[in-house]
């Protein structure tokens, strides 16, 4: 008698042999055409995106449930697949905006049949509550803000119901993109207010668990920690009608779960695979893998400018042609991602991220090992994320080795998810360091203006460069278009490679797994799913 | 033991629970504090200005004195408040309330299932020394100890789910078009079975199988062991031999006499077993997407949310103090001579 026998006989496996008859119909058989079922790893912690500690998992009911004044239109990528298109804006609960004359405030006018979902019209007065709640509440959303110059309630101004208006306090481009982002949603005010008291005027408490919205999904239930189900609104104005009449997405901790699910076809879409994954499962029958290059994010080597040896332009030189690009991009990357290094000498255009002109190349970092002040080599600590360790941690071993060999001892240092922003963002004391951020708004110059600014937060490395922060300033507000907008790019990329104060590794991917029946899905920056345009066929 | 005599026992019990309790609570706060890392930087967002950072750090509270949080701390649980969890956004004591059931039912489904297997196994092996069934208890305590739950787990998933398709997707306590039966114990099953709900019974039944035999895979072997341990040494005694000279059948031997000896440890096991999985369900917790309190308290712990962690280790305290309780009233039902002197 062998172990399963055993089981047999004392009744064990009997449970699981009754299950065939309990197997419920796969998720599309259950309801055609109708619902679609998401699984996702992270937990939706809030209902509300100005809330202090929503998550970024939570932003998926910013996008779904609640309308912006304006969103961003679509655009087809060279492989096929759809990203949204920062370079249109298009209506959502506005239907027309005017810049005035001195370009100093921007009119809209809102969408007259637009209601929120208890029937009342969306008014001029309830975006004037929503934005001065995003501008005063504090925050991540006061900061998200703020990077398009929306900083004072005194900026806001109802003209009458349908009419909104904007001063600004300085002419920026940043300022019509910013009013896309998930934070500037449309709040039904009226009925918030309601809900609000002495000591929580925002009605942050209400809101947190009661969404007011005008969007094209309502909340139906909430399990917090387990689901969320979107029911589609059929008044929506915002857009074209969502074609799905349900969403659910559920949470499931366990990547290998997902993996199985998707897979097996009881879920549709499996969003923000890790990259090991995304390889394997595009390789399945019947399964779609999109990967798009996360916009404005590079993964990074920071070299930070308060460790001694790293003030040295030679050492960091040496460093960055020590590193086995390569191997990473292929072990620690899986391939999913744009490499970033071996660019030409010369920077010619002003597209961001673009290669580095470094390649691995160990003969010339040791000649420039031995031209620096550190010829005998040193050592120093490589710091990595717990929380990123999937790609940070091969990374980091990679990298190891590629020092070892110009006499560069680096000994990994994990760092728990919760102490990494301290460490290496607010109190920026990691000298050698693996980062990720990407910018919302796609622009260079406002990567540069988190990344590359002396105090600012993604500058990790302490990098102090005053033309660097004179460029950025000129070029933050300026539109695209001016003449001197380029040249000031360029100069500001070739400082930054010659400086090297972040090495770039690769441009990672976002990919989403999903049934083949599934259309429409398409690219967001703020990675999370957009769930009004997918189609079931 | 007399029930009046029981009765002022668990009165006793309850009382002396008190200082550890108080204990569990001043060293839960003490130690959260100590935890590396700054919630309020974590939760102020990646994009976060330092002055945002403050505001969130006077929203929590964390900008008072250690003194001043614990007083505040004593006066929300006087109140019955656990506080609220910022990684979840939710009241702390509402998330406990809703999780703990969840994990008690899976492993007490567990442990019924792997008590329904461990105990006459070992009994059965500790009868027959060194015959199939002893080596089979041997394989299976071996096998039970040294699979990780979370490697049966998938493998349960791999087999029954992916490959066999028997099983449901591992989606949870309940289909994902199914609701979940009207709330009375919190356990699903019973919930069901109350209600009437035949079909939702058999919907949670069917998804709390793969998780609650891989629970008793890992659980199994403690308890085969020390039933089989301790069986052998009770049937080596001298009253054992006693009863058998006197011409007792084989029967009474075992069940009467022998059986209800060997048990005290067995339960005292138990106990421990019990107590230790609640916590130890973390693997299984993610690998079923078990909406369960071991998951809760570490996803908790990560990111440094000290009302959560608070909250878990009180309860968790609570539970023990019962538990401990539990048994040690069984205890005095096992054996007779054991009274709260003993």
């Amino acid at each position: 008698m062998n172990r399963r026998d055993f089981l047999k006989s004392t009744g064990l496996v009997a449970g699981a042999s009754l299950l065939p008859i309990l197997k419920h119909l796969p998720a599309n058989a259950a309801a055609p055409g109708g619902t679609l079922v998401v699984i996702s790893g992270q937990t939706i912690n809030s209902l509300d995106i100005h809330r202090s500690g929503t998550n970024r998992a939570s932003y998926v009911v910013a996008v779904n449930a609640y309308d912006r004044l304006v969103g961003f239109g679509t655009k087809t990528m060279p492989d096929g697949s759809l990203s949204y298109d920062y370079e249109r804006i298009v209506p959502e609960l506005a239907e027309s905006w005017e810049l005035a004359e001195d370009g100093m405030s921007m009119t809209f006018k809102l969408k007259p049949e637009a209601t929120f979902w208890d029937g009342k019209p969306v008014r001029a007065q309830d975006v004037k509550w929503s934005f001065d709640r995003a501008v005063s509440v504090g925050g991540f959303p006061t900061v998200q803000m703020e990077a398009g110059s929306l900083e004072k309630p005194e900026q806001f101004e109802a003209v009458d119901d349908r009419t909104f208006k904007i001063h600004f306090l300085r002419k920026s481009k940043l300022t019509l993109p910013d009013l896309a982002v998930p934070v500037p949603i449309v709040i039904n005010s009226e009925e918030a207010k309601k809900h609000a008291t002495a000591d929580d005027p925002l009605a942050l408490e209400y809101l947190h668990r009661t969404p007011l919205g005008s969007g094209a999904f309502k909340i139906e239930r909430w399990d917090a920690g387990q689901q969320i189900v979107f029911s589609r609104n059929d008044d929506w104005k915002g857009g074209a009608l969502p074609a799905v009449e349900r969403v659910i997405v559920r949470e499931l901790p366990s990547q290998s779960t997902r993996r199985a699910l998707i897979e097996r076809g009881d879920a549709h879409v499996s969003p923000d695979l890790a990259a090991k994954d995304a390889k394997e499962m595009s390789a399945k029958p019947n399964v779609k893998v999109v990967g798009t290059p996360v916009e404005n994010c590079i993964y990074v080597v920071g070299l930070n400018f308060q460790f001694e040896p790293f003030k040295d332009k030679n050492v960091r030189h040496a460093v960055a042609h020590a590193i086995p690009y390569e191997e990473i991009f292929k072990n620690a990357g899986y391939e999913r991602g744009v490499p970033l290094w071996g660019g030409g000498p010369e920077v010619t255009d002003t597209a961001w991220p673009q290669p580095f002109r470094y390649s691995t190349d160990y003969d010339k970092a040791k000649e420039l090992m031995a031209m620096s002040g550190h010829k005998d080599g040193f050592e120093v600590p490589l710091s990595i994320s717990l929380d990123l360790a999937e790609w940070m941690e091969p990374a980091g071993l990679l990298i190891q080795e590629g020092l070892a060999r110009i006499n560069i001892k680096a000994p990994i240092e994990k760092i728990p998810g919760a102490n990494w922003r301290t460490a290496c963002l607010v109190e920026k004391r990691l000298p050698l360091h693996l980062e990720n951020f990407g910018g919302w708004l796609n622009y260079p110059c406002y990567y540069f203006f988190w990344a590359y600014v002396n105090g600012h937060l993604f500058n990790s490395s302490n990098y102090e460069n005053a033309e660097i922060e004179r460029l950025v300033e000129e070029t933050l507000h300026m539109p695209v278009e001016d003449p001197e907008y380029a040249p000031k790019i360029r100069r500001m990329i070739e400082i930054a490679q010659e400086d090297v104060p972040r090495i770039p590794l690769w441009q990672p991917y976002l990919d989403t797994a999903m049934r083949e029946n599934v259309e429409g899905y398409e690219y967001w920056f703020h990675r999370q799913l957009d769930v009004r345009p997918l189609k079931l066929t | 033991m007399d029930t009046s005599s029981r009765l002022r026992m668990i009165l006793q019990r309850l009382l002396q629970a008190f200082p550890s309790i108080l204990g569990v609570i001043i060293v839960t706060f003490l130690l959260t504090r100590a935890l590396p890392g700054d919630p309020a930087a974590y939760f102020a967002g990646p994009a976060a200005s330092a002055a945002s950072i403050e505001e969130v750090r006077r929203n929590l509270g964390l900008d008072r004195s250690l003194a001043e949080q614990f007083w505040l701390y004593l006066g929300d649980l006087a109140r019955g408040e656990l506080g609220q969890s910022i990684s979840t956004g939710q009241p702390v004591l509402e998330e406990v309330a809703r999780r703990l059931p969840a994990s008690l039912e899976l492993t007490l489904i567990a442990l019924l299932l792997s008590c329904c297997i461990a105990i006459p196994l070992g009994v059965l092996a500790a009868t027959r020394p060194n015959s199939w069934v002893d080596q089979l208890c041997r394989f299976v305590v071996t096998a039970g100890v040294s699979l990780p739950t979370f490697f049966t787990g998938l493998l349960l998933v791999f087999v029954f789910y992916y490959v066999l398709g028997w099983a449901p997707a591992p989606m949870g306590r309940i289909d994902i078009f199914a609701l979940p039966p009207p709330h009375f114990t919190g356990f699903y099953t019973v919930d069901a079975l109350l209600a009437g709900d035949l079909e939702t019974f058999r919907a949670a039944a069917a998804q709390i199988v793969l998780p609650a035999v891989t629970l008793a895979l890992f659980t199994l072997a403690p308890l085969a062991r020390m039933t089989r341990a301790s069986m052998l040494q009770v049937l080596g005694s001298d009253f054992i031999r006693t009863a058998r000279a006197s011409g007792l059948n084989r029967r009474a031997v075992l069940g009467k006499y022998a059986f209800r000896n060997a048990m005290l440890p067995v339960v005292t096991t138990l106990g421990m077993v019990f107590s230790f999985s609640l916590g130890a369900n973390v693997l299984v917790e993610k690998v079923f997407a078990w909406p369960g309190i071991g998951s809760y308290a570490v996803e908790a712990l990560v990111v440094s949310d000290y009302a959560a962690v608070q909250g878990f280790v009180l309860t968790m305290a609570i539970l023990f103090v019962l538990l401990n309780l539990a048994i040690d009233i069984v205890y005095t039902m096992i054996d007779p001579r054991v009274g709260m002197e003993a």
